[in-house]
């Protein structure tokens, strides 16, 4: 019988071709609009790091003066060079990292090229360990390099190319501000989308280029990159170990969730030892998120995003009520053949049948049509200057999402239409003729 | 003339056709008023004034490739800059740690008494010396300008403590609104008292951005060079018309005057106009996106009103045949479909207002937009009216062409 239906719906659909393409291309613009911006919400709010995001936590307390003091007020978002360094040694949690970033002169070997700036990460060793990166040759330092100030550095696999033309560099020295690093390892493909561990450098920044002991860029006193929030008198970078300003990134993995809790109150009671020590002025105010709860918070996705895809959702909208409109006149205009075939036998059931498969085929080549608009619109998207333009590609989720959402979307717009024909009585259509 | 009432009659028996045009309507009344809102708004932002001489500015980044000392940087920054305004074509040149529109920078909070706890307002800082002003092209409204005697070679590890600064015309409103901020002093979180010397009218922070809002139209200039051993920006203003010139000569200039620097191909020296268009590429992206929503809502709703009514007039062939043969005009059948679109566009424009109202209400307080101002909702609904009429006239033109011997055939 499906056989049957379609073969008729074809031809229903070819007799009117105007009406048809008219529905068509609604359903295309609406599904091609909708999935373009649904893709980019989807690429934006995606999970930076599946499968470990749920251990990573990003502990957070409060070090201020009272100075401003709102009781509701999250902590900062940072943390000072010596809560940072007490959390780390403390070393309450399965893994930690305290990291910054910075920017760092590279004088390349070759002649050919001219001295540059990179991006750096200044950081400790477990970074690697815990965000999963993957090394192409070498691998990271250890915690006796952290304590050492170690002259050594991870490179990028993009900088390795420049520098080394992708052969393995490990043990080759990279010179910064006239001091020699030892390379030690260079990482794989790693793309971390957004750039959790630190959104102060960009919400879609690229890993950076060069990973170094966070106390060797101290040493070297190698210029920061980010944000730095000081209360009292402060600002010093050249002493920031000392000054009342938070400007570290500090992220711990806790594998066991049971753990979770007590991490917290583990804070909780650092700030108030802090506290009695006469460090800290406020009340412990704490807070620990993962990472997607982090993005959550931190509103990583952009506004505009989330605003042209509601509106897209609108426009789809639009283009159903449309396209109900038109399957409801064609539909009644065929009423006299409907009621030849209720009169041959065909029960309301068939009837309804009949013409929902003929909604559905006008929804799959509006799907068609959709993934056509889509896959345009992700390529003009990808020519605007935004920092995440070039993340936007349709998976295949998306593009199985497509089809199942121009498919639904259609025969919800069909039902209407199609239960209005098949109320028709076959005697009154017959006699009319 | 008017027949209202039949119409009224003849649209119950069409009461789903009817519902689906006036909500098609309706909704898209509520989006593109919505739509006009926000191209209103972003063009409104993306030409607010920068208040410098645009056309006529070139920025350079320069950065340093090797230890240095501040007195050493401030040396070479001398020479640099001399070097520079001995280019044939440029009018001045001046050293900044930022610039309108570059995106990020320094903003600090402003006290009016050096033990105020909550600050006043933020503001940018613009840290130069004399020639910012001319090199910019800002209009120095009041006071004066900074003296050579004033300017100071400060190390980002120094403390901030200039003794004089020039402010906007807005953050001097914002401080002092009754009466002068000349002479009058201000704070930056410490007991160091820094007199307002010179207002000028207009100049934007370093950003535009949604999160800079709290200091928008706030900068302030310090007499202070900004050094360190990372790099700076150098200003340069070129006489009109010389600016492509002027570009093309800047790095050969600097590296003529010590090598071991760095300049980015990329975006190391950067024309203004350049500079503003990408900063504002989010705003117009989404205008004219907008702009493109409008068009192509507008011309689906339209097709979607030719296509039912095209399948009404069908339908009514032999009705309209009967009221032609009882002695009805052509042009009564014309009116005939033209108030009926004008009724049900009519319906459907009453809800699309309040559709609009509603999903504004919704806009403001989730994407903080501005509410939709009157106007709009009025220019939507007469488009829409006119939309409807437009489209409603050929299918109405060919009812109207029924010959009055339809009413005798049987079908």
């Amino acid at each position: 019988m499906f056989g049957y239906y379609l073969d008729l719906a074809l031809r229903s659909l070819k007799r009117n071709r105007v009406l048809t393409a008219l529905m068509v291309v609604a359903i295309a613009l609406g599904i091609g609009a909708s999935m373009t911006t649904l893709t980019v919400l989807h690429v934006l709010s995606g999970d930076p790091l599946p499968g470990s995001s749920t251990t990573l936590f990003n502990p957070r307390i409060d070090p201020f003066s009272m100075d401003g003091y709102e009781p509701d007020k999250p902590p900062p978002e940072q943390v000072t060079w010596t809560d940072g360094m007490n959390l780390l040694h403390a070393a309450r949690a399965d893994r930690q990292a305290l990291m910054t970033g910075g920017a760092v002169p590279i004088q390349p070997t070759l002649s050919s090229l001219d001295p540059f700036y990179t991006d750096a990460r200044y950081t400790t060793a477990d970074f690697f360990s815990m965000f999963s990166v993957p090394f192409l040759y070498g691998r990271g330092w250890n915690a006796s390099d952290d304590d050492g100030k170690a002259r050594v550095v991870v490179i990028s696999k993009l900088l390795n190319e420049k520098l080394f033309e992708g052969k393995d560099s490990t043990g080759q020295t990279l010179r910064m501000k006239d001091t020699s690093f030892q390379i030690v390892g260079v990482l794989g493909d790693w793309h971390v989308n957004p750039h959790f561990y630190d959104l102060n450098i960009g919400d879609y920044a690229e890993a950076e280029d060069v990973f170094m002991p966070l106390t060797t860029s101290r040493d070297m006193k190698l210029p920061l990159n980010g944000s730095t929030d000081c209360w009292g008198t402060g600002g010093d970078p050249e002493h920031a170990e000392n000054t009342p300003c938070v400007w570290l990134q500090f992220w711990v993995q806790i594998t066991d969730p049971a753990k979770v809790e007590a991490y917290k109150t583990y804070l909780t009671h650092y700030s108030q030892e802090q506290k009695t020590l006469g460090r800290f002025e406020r009340p412990p105010n704490v807070a620990l998120l993962n990472v997607m709860q982090w993005l959550d918070f931190k509103k990583v996705v952009p506004s505009d995003v989330r605003l042209q895809t509601w509106l897209a959702l609108g426009f789809l909208l639009v283009c159903l009520v449309n396209t109900v409109g038109l399957m409801l006149a064609k539909f009644l205009r065929r009423s006299a053949e409907l009621g030849v075939r209720r009169a041959l036998g065909a029960s309301r059931r068939d009837v309804f049948m009949q013409l929902l498969i003929e909604a559905g085929v006008i929804g799959l080549a509006g799907g068609v049509g959709g993934l056509l608009l889509a896959y345009t619109g992700l390529w003009l998207v990808r020519r605007q200057p935004s920092s995440y333009a070039s993340l936007a590609h349709l998976d295949v989720t998306m593009l199985l999402f497509t089809f199942v959402l121009a498919l639904i979307s259609t025969i919800c717009a069909g039902l209407l239409p199609a239960w209005r024909a098949c109320q028709i009585t076959p005697a009154l259509q017959l006699k009319s003729q | 003339m008017l027949q209202i009432r039949p119409i009224v009659t003849a649209l119950r028996r069409h009461k789903a056709g009817t519902i689906l045009i006036a909500l098609q309507i309706a909704l898209t009344l509520a989006i593109i008023c919505n739509a006009f809102s926000i191209i209103q708004q972003r063009l409104a932002h993306l030409s607010q004034p920068s208040g410098i001489d645009e056309a006529n500015i070139i920025v350079v980044q320069n950065e340093w490739a090797k230890p240095m000392s501040t007195q050493q940087v401030n040396a070479q920054v001398d020479t640099d800059l001399e070097a520079l305004r001995h280019i044939a074509g440029v009018r001045d040149a001046a050293i900044s740690n930022a610039y309108p529109l570059r995106g990020n920078g320094w903003d600090d909070r402003i006290m009016l008494k050096p033990d105020q706890l909550k600050p006043t307002t933020s503001t940018a800082l613009f840290f130069s010396d004399e020639r910012l002003l001319d090199t910019l092209g800002v209009h120095l409204i009041a006071g004066r300008n900074f003296l050579p005697g004033e300017i100071k070679a400060m190390d980002v590890r120094d403390e901030l403590s200039p003794p004089s600064a020039i402010v906007t015309q807005a953050l001097a409103m914002h401080l002092f609104p009754n009466g002068s901020a000349l002479g009058k002093s201000i704070y930056f979180g410490d007991a160091h008292p820094v007199t307002i010397v010179g207002i000028v009218e207009t100049l934007q922070p370093h950003s535009v951005d949604r999160w800079a809002s709290g200091f928008a139209s706030q900068t302030t200039i310090l007499p202070c060079r900004l050094l360190s051993d990372w790099g700076n920006y150098y200003l340069i203003r070129t006489e009109p018309g010389q600016i492509d010139a002027v570009a093309a000569k800047v790095r050969q200039t600097l590296f003529a005057q010590d090598a071991i620097r760095v300049i980015s191909d990329k975006d190391g020296i950067q024309e203004f106009p350049q500079i503003r268009k990408e900063a504002y590429e989010r705003d117009r992206g989404m205008a004219v996106l907008m702009g493109i929503v409008c068009v192509v809502l507008l011309s689906i709703t339209a097709a979607g009103i030719v296509g039912l009514t095209s399948f009404w007039v069908g339908q009514r062939r032999k009705q309209i045949g009967v009221r032609r043969a009882l002695g009805a005009r052509r042009s009564d059948i014309l009116s005939y479909f033209l108030t009926e679109n004008l009724l049900i566009s009519g319906g459907g424009a009453l809800v699309g207002i309040v559709f609009a109202m509603g999903l504004n209400l919704w806009l403001v307080t989730r994407f903080e937009m501005q509410r939709l101002s009157l106007a709009y909702v009025l220019i939507g609904v007469v488009m829409l009216l006119l939309l409807g009429q437009g489209s409603v006239l050929a299918p109405a033109m060919r009812a109207s062409k029924v010959p009055p011997v339809e009413a005798t055939r049987s079908i």
